[in-house]
């Protein structure tokens, strides 16, 4: 019984890492002379309280699912994708230009047509260094990172040249179709279709990683690709479906934040979102259901931050500095398992896995 | 009095002795060579005059002086130099900088390349190691990087020098030039210590060859009163210890043949499988003897598909695999029991009834349409190879990790064998296991070879080679020198001249 107390208090080593996230950010408001309670209740109360917050939470949320889902099945996989941001962008401008050049479809048709151009526009992205991983043996958090700033700037580019509205004040595209908008599903919010959908995929995924025999095959890919090329797996083309999937989820954060609620192609449309996807991946251990816990503690956490800097002082960047020690102590409990106390360790190392042998 | 002296030295580790009582000594101005097959020792008793050892017992004696050598610091201390067969230069600094790590300026912070790179072109004019003190070493070749690793011994005096297996990385012209240099350091007085399991190679260069088996000393020998024959005998020893109950069974027809398989190295250089072809039948196990690192690994994988074929054929019941993927291979009845199983037999992390069903997991009854796993199939399934195979484990749920080595090989086993394969490859599969496992594992293996199959059987274990065999082809670099027959009318002499690079044609009691 202890052994399986000792064992799940393991598992949920990423709540624990969050609380101790909190009470550390909890000091540092204190040390700046304010209070943190005062300061997490306006928080809370900012991103629950009321329909506004509410639906300000599930706005911000719908995108972090997407593209954490997509981290988290690279993770999976055995794929470190860290380019969710560039994939994002790229799935917005997807979904952009067929929202934009493809006229008459009606919003049955026209609304999965512009979400499939957003998968494949992030999916192609997330693709090159995914091919050049799984062929050329390139690192994929390098050419990640090349590929998240080419997206970025080209989306500059896009939105501020070609697509660029005449007159507009900013560097912005026209509106898209309304056909081919996501339509609000809370009266008087900007909670739109996108949330559902992220909510269907949290579920898909799951079924798909534990049902089935992709899942299995994913899991095993991640877990050791020697032993999966041995029992006749092609890394080669799982890699690059891997990859391409992956980037299509983050590209689907993008789309549904164009179809749903900026409905134009804005320069640095995002905040951010897939960059908090590797954390909240990470946090949520590539778990789908985890995913979405965790994207809701971020989307809370950036909606209830406006609350918090007018309710008691404390500024909104506090936000990151939590969201950035929930990083560092994310990244400890993934060493901690080696590095557990002697008292906790005791009965546990019975079991131990031998993992090398004499020679 | 010997220059060097090791008296008595003992060394154990856990389950095994690795130097039982070893008694050893070296002169100046000689080539002595320690000479055995991989496991016999030879680098345990030098990595204990290098002082990355300490012996359980023994004393070392230099100039018949009691020394103690508790870490590499202090063989440096007393002029011994070694180089490892895995060289420790830091490639992104120049020669220069390699060879003067770790020794003090004697100007304080400064450093002196200069002076050293002066000390070290006169080094090597002397010893005719030509290599250029500025150039970085990773853009050196692998011969010149030894090199890099022998100046940087002699620039801190050695008197002593060891050298592990020094020829592995070399090309034969290498080895020549090599040779000659060595011949240098004795005539300049230095005491040479060469470790190697090459006959050819010690022949030519020992003076003294001390060959060692088991850990133990079988004899001291001058290289004038002995040849290569004797000191093969001397390496692998005389009786067999193991023997298997094996019922004959009759050979059938012809269900893996490897027609002139050869393998490229990716650095260039020889192919690491040279144009091998054998055949198996049904009911037959080819044994596959060989020291370490001749290839045996590469052939294994190659017929398994993991490694990409530069020319030859691979038939499976008359089929040519060659250029085919592995899981067309596993389609065509091929199983294969990798040498390394927590890297590639298993996804430690996985449970045993899902390793159990790593081949075949796409297919009924343990998925629908390919897509959906049925659970509750995998689970019956681990329940019944956990019975079948007598794997110890709890429960089919339980990670693999959480298994001792002999039990992750009976999962393999299980998992290899259940599936009815035509050729089974078993690549060291008694490895690392104790005494029950290995017993298991062979009567496995017979057990396939009574039901039919054709099995490649290829271990560096001559006992279990030689017991379990058929017939036995011996690999010696990339090339099969000769197949024999196996079991009790096995020639250990012929088995152990082929295994030195002696061709089976070069003998003459050649068996057809």
């Amino acid at each position: 019984m202890n052994l399986n107390w000792k064992r799940t208090a393991l598992s949920l080593s990423p709540i624990w890492a969050t609380l101790v996230a909190l009470a550390l950010g909890a000091g540092l408001i204190l040390l700046a002379g304010l209070n943190p309670i005062k300061a997490y209740y306006a928080l809370f109360m900012g991103a629950f309280s009321n329909i506004y917050g509410i639906s300000s939470t599930l706005t911000k949320t719908t995108p972090l699912i997407f593209a954490s889902l997509g981290v988290a099945l690279a993770f999976k996989g055995g794929y470190f994708n860290v380019g969710a941001e560039g994939q994002l962008y790229l799935g917005g401008l997807g979904a952009t230009l067929a929202g934009l050049y493809i006229h008459g479809l009606s919003p049955l048709l026209h609304i999965p047509v512009t979400l499939t151009a957003g998968f494949v526009a992030g999916g192609i992205w997330s693709l090159i260094p995914g091919y050049l991983k799984a062929r050329h043996e390139v690192n994929e958090i390098i050419t990640c990172i090349f590929m998240y700033f080419i997206g970025l700037l080209f989306i500059e580019y896009m939105a501020s040249g070609p697509l660029f509205e005449p007159g507009a004040p900013a560097a912005m595209s026209r509106e898209i179709a309304a056909s081919a908008q996501l339509p609000i599903i809370i009266p008087n919010t900007d909670v739109h279709l996108g949330f559902l959908m992220s909510l269907a995929l949290v579920f898909i995924m799951h079924l798909v990683l534990t049902k089935t025999t992709i899942g299995y095959q994913i899991t095993a890919m991640g877990l050791n690709p020697v032993a999966s090329r041995y029992a006749g797996v092609n890394i080669v083309k799982d890699m690059c479906v891997l990859s391409f999937v992956s980037g299509g989820l983050a590209g689907l954060a993008g789309a549904s934040e164009i179809m749903g609620l900026k409905h134009r192609l804005f320069d640095a449309f995002s905040p951010g979102y897939g960059l908090d996807a590797i954390v909240i991946a990470f946090l949520a251990k590539s778990n789908p259901i985890g995913v979405m816990v965790a994207s809701l503690f971020f989307g809370a956490l950036r909606s209830g931050a406006g609350m918090m800097q007018r309710a008691a002082g404390v500024p909104t960047t506090a936000v990151l500095a939590i969201q950035g020690l929930v990083i560092l102590f994310v990244a400890i409990s993934l060493v901690l398992p080696q590095w557990r106390p002697r008292w906790f360790r005791a009965d546990m190392d019975k079991e131990t896995p031998r993992k090398k042998e004499n020679e | 009095m010997p220059f060097l002296e090791m008296k008595n030295i003992s060394k154990r580790f856990v389950d095994v002795v690795a130097n039982d009582r070893v008694c050893f000594d070296v002169e100046r101005g000689e080539v002595h060579t320690l000479l055995g097959e991989n496991g016999a020792g030879k680098s345990t008793l030098m990595n204990i005059l290098y002082g990355l050892y300490s012996p359980d017992e023994g004393e070392i004696y230099m100039e018949g002086n009691l020394v103690k050598i508790s870490s590499p610091y202090d063989a440096i201390e007393l002029h011994i130099g070694m180089i490892h067969q895995h060289f420790t230069l830091i490639p992104n600094l120049s020669v220069t900088e390699n060879i003067i790590l770790g020794l003090p300026s004697s100007s304080g912070f400064l450093l002196e390349l200069k002076k050293a790179e002066e000390n070290i072109d006169n080094i090597s004019r002397k010893y005719e190691l030509r290599v250029d003190p500025k150039s970085l070493v990773r853009q050196l070749p692998v011969g010149l990087q030894q090199r890099v690793e022998i100046l940087k011994a002699l620039y801190r005096n050695t008197d002593i020098l060891i050298l592990d297996e020094p020829t592995s990385v070399l090309t034969p012209l290498e080895v020549e030039i090599f040779f000659k240099i060595i011949r240098r350091f004795t005539e300049d007085g230095l005491a040479v210590i060469f470790i190697s399991h090459k006959l050819n190679e010690v022949m030519s260069i020992s003076d003294r060859i001390t060959v060692l088996r088991g850990g133990n000393v079988v004899g001291t020998l001058k290289k004038l009163d002995t040849d290569a024959n004797k000191l093969a005998g001397m390496m692998v020893g005389k009786e067999i210890t193991l023997s298997l109950d094996k019922p004959s069974v009759k050979k059938g027809k012809r269900l893996l043949e490897v027609r002139g398989l050869s393998v490229n190295s990716e650095k260039g250089g020889k192919p690491l499988v040279n144009n091998v072809s054998f055949d198996i039948h049904e009911g037959e196990i080819l044994g596959v003897a060989g020291v370490d690192g001749n290839g045996q690994g590469e052939l294994a994988d190659a017929i398994a598909g993991l490694q990409p074929v530069s020319k030859g054929q691979i038939l499976i019941n008359g089929m040519d695999v060659a250029h085919l993927s592995p899981r067309k291979r596993i389609e065509r009845k091929l199983g294969y029991i990798p040498s390394d199983r927590q890297r590639v037999g298993l996804i430690v992390d996985f449970s045993v009834a899902q390793n159990l069903v790593l081949k075949n997991f796409c297919d009924p009854p343990f998925s629908t349409r390919r897509l959906f796993l049925s659970h509750k199939n995998i689970t019956s399934n681990a329940d019944q190879m956990i019975k079948e195979f007598d794997i110890k484990v709890s429960h089919g749920n339980e990670k693999v990790a959480f298994l001792s080595g002999g039990n992750q090989q009976k999962v393999i086993l299980a998992r290899e064998i259940s599936g009815k394969p035509d050729v089974l490859i078993a690549m060291q599969p008694t490895r690392g296991l104790d005494v029950g496992s290995t017993r298991y594992v062979h009567q496995c293996i017979l057990q396939h070879r009574e039901q039919g199959g054709a099995t490649l059987f290829i271990s560096t274990e001559l006992d279990e080679v030689i017991a379990i065999s058929d017939r036995i082809g011996v690999m010696f670099e990339g090339e099969i020198m000769g197949i024999i027959p196996g079991g009790d009318r096995a020639d250990l002499e012929q088995i152990s001249l082929m295994m030195a690079g002696v061709r089976e044609q070069k003998t003459k009691k050649s068996v057809s």
